[in-house]
């Protein structure tokens, strides 16, 4: 077996150093509880730099307006059009020079080597018409970290316009896909919620399916079929260490963490009936939460851990079901024509995201915990797999084209789209791609 | 939900204890099967794939076997008690109009009902093992009526 070098990912960042600023009222702010949100114009000048710094505050700052862009809610402008060319040095900026562009507010920068390597990156928000500054912050971190800062420069202006939490400082892991349709080579695969820094974690001998990050550490779980046993797996992506989870009698599949990463849930296939598992990860003692000969199956918990949602054909069709985590009160949330599978609870805890086939077509969709206020934001030949940014605000999911009969076609790729059902985008990735998950904020 | 058509299948063995001889057991020389093609060697996987046929089909979003599906698990059950050394692998599969994590469930449950038939048959239940590919390995490519229904289906795979 192939060993894949573990890149570690400790990354001894020093955090958020806040630069002085006046506190601001009456300043820039984006809604998101409104449907449409109208990109919010913002200019962010290279950051300014002294020798290898210039390289860096140019890379930097295409990052972190790139993460930005991509979120829907900011529309960079054109660096040509910018009528102050070292803008960064001027604290307080020359107001009037962005106004003229219509920018709202303006991003400077600058990054310099210390004499240890490591790089000191500072930061500063404005707001154009309100003349202040909003944010201030500076990074110390390790030079091959220079991403992850510019990373956290955009969650750090998204937070502070919008007053939630951003999602850039994350990442992916995904089925990277390859090969003849009938024989898919499929790989683990995780690279950074900007498709950077991508890297494979399996060799695509035995098929793996539907990765989970854990909330709490630097591990997966997931499914694989190696040595022909459909089994559940640990995977650590640090140490690149793998085991078997439990012990059982049968295909176990469909795992997810619970939210303090202690546990995790899963299916377990027993003559053909499929019930709901917990296995503490610190014990290794297996818990039975259902008891069906039907198919119960996809679990995941709700944010505070009291809830499980899953979907069971126990009525007759595939819909969705919520219990008690430990296993009572099992009750049925979907009615609709239809069925419903894949649901995942918010990080917020206020919505359940979804897969709904209907009519020959699948949906992404999202609902109350309790099945009301369905809103079905995309739908194709085939969208399946919803999961969460860490912030509750923009959906994941892969989407797929038919094949015909000689094999053409029948390519998944993965994208995203915000919680208002606008800003659906491709995420690229160097193969076909499917099965995402988002990582939590990286601590 | 579990489908089991229990009054059909009790009706099935009947007329089949009925209709057939009962095939030899126990014996290491096979008996000759009354329509063999050439060139499969008897109790060969050829000659399971060729003479006996290794899939029962499904509908969507079904396990129960149709009654084509238990004539051909009948003659597995046949096959697999003349040739008593022969272990088998049942194979489930599901079209890919549904969700990967259900279909592995469902190609779970297809292969378990046809195991389940074999047994009733009397066939050990320690000489058939099942997989479930859910949707991930299609046996027709193509995303057509055709091709979904060759793809819900168990396959009984000679080891």
């Amino acid at each position: 077996m192939i060993r894949f070098a573990a890149v570690p990912f400790a990354v001894c960042l020093a955090l958020g150093i806040a630069l002085a600023a006046p506190v601001a009222r009456a300043e820039l702010h984006l809604d998101l509880t409104q449907g449409r949100v109208e990109p919010m114009p913002i200019a962010i000048p290279d950051f300014a730099g002294t020798d290898e710094g210039v390289q860096l505050g140019h890379d930097i700052t295409q990052v972190l307006s790139a993460d930005l862009e991509r979120s829907g809610l900011f529309k960079p402008l054109d660096p040509r059009a910018f009528v102050d060319k070292d803008a960064a040095t001027h604290i307080p900026p020359n107001y009037a020079n962005w106004r003229v562009l219509n920018a709202q507010a303006l991003v400077t920068g600058n990054v310099a080597v210390q004499p240890d390597g490591r790089l000191a990156v500072e930061f500063r928000l404005w707001d154009i018409f309100a003349e202040q500054q909003l944010a201030g912050l500076r990074y110390t971190a390790t030079r091959q970290n220079w991403r992850r800062v510019a990373h956290i420069v955009a969650d750090a202006i998204y937070k502070r316009i919008t007053g939630e939490d951003g999602y850039f400082d994350t990442r992916i892991v995904y089925i990277a896909e390859s090969g003849p349709l009938e024989h898919r080579i499929k790989r683990l695969a995780i690279m950074d919620q900007d498709s950077a820094n991508n890297r494979y974690l399996s060799d695509g001998r035995a098929l793996v399916l539907t990765p989970r990050f854990s909330p709490t550490s630097q591990e997966i779980t997931y499914l694989s079929f190696a040595h022909n046993q459909p089994r559940v797996m640990l995977f650590n992506i640090d140490t690149g260490q793998q085991e078997v989870l439990g012990d059982f009698p049968g295909m176990t599949f469909a795992p997810r963490f619970s939210p303090d990463g202690n546990k995790v849930i899963m299916s377990l296939a027993v003559n053909g009936a499929s019930n709901i598992y917990t296995l503490d990860l610190r014990t290794r003692r297996a818990v039975r939460l259902t008891d069906t000969s039907a198919i119960d199956t996809s679990p995941c918990y709700s944010p505070d851990g009291a809830q499980v949602v899953f979907n069971s054909d126990r009525g007759g069709s595939q819909q969705i079901y919520v219990m008690n985590s430990d296993g009572t009160d099992i009750h049925r949330i979907t009615f609709g024509k239809g069925q419903y599978g894949t649901p995942v609870w918010s990080p917020r805890g206020d919505l359940i995201a979804f897969t709904k086939i209907d009519g020959g077509q699948f949906y992404i969709g999202v609902m109350r915990p309790d099945g009301s206020g369905e809103r079905l934001l995309t739908n194709a030949f085939l969208v399946e797999g919803p999961t969460w940014a860490p912030n509750g605000r923009v959906l994941m999911y892969f989407k797929g084209s038919p094949a015909d009969s000689e094999g053409r076609g029948g390519h998944n790729r993965l994208w995203t789209i915000d919680l208002t059902g606008y800003n659906e985008r491709e995420v690229p990735t160097p193969q076909d791609a499917s099965d995402p998950a988002w990582s939590p904020l990286i601590p | 939900m579990n489908l089991r058509p229990i009054g059909l299948l009790a009706a099935v063995l009947l007329v089949a204890a009925c209709a057939q001889n009962p095939a030899p057991t126990g014996g290491p020389a096979p008996g000759p099967a009354p329509t063999r093609l050439h060139g499969a060697v008897p109790g060969s996987r050829e000659d399971f794939m060729q003479n006996v046929g290794d899939r029962v089909f499904f509908a969507f979003n079904r396990s129960d076997i149709s009654a084509e599906g238990q004539a051909t698990l009948q003659k597995q059950a046949d096959w697999l008690k003349r040739y008593e050394n022969v272990t088998v692998t049942i194979e489930g599969h599901a079209d890919d109009r549904g969700t990967r994590e259900y279909n592995l469930a469902l190609g779970n449950r297809r292969a378990a009902a046809a195991k389940r038939m074999l047994v009733s048959l009397g066939v050990a239940g320690n000489r058939i093992a099942v997989i479930s590919y859910g949707k991930e390995r299609p046996i027709v490519v193509g995303d057509n009526e055709e091709a979904w229904a060759q793809n819900r289906v168990a396959i009984t795979v000679i080891n």
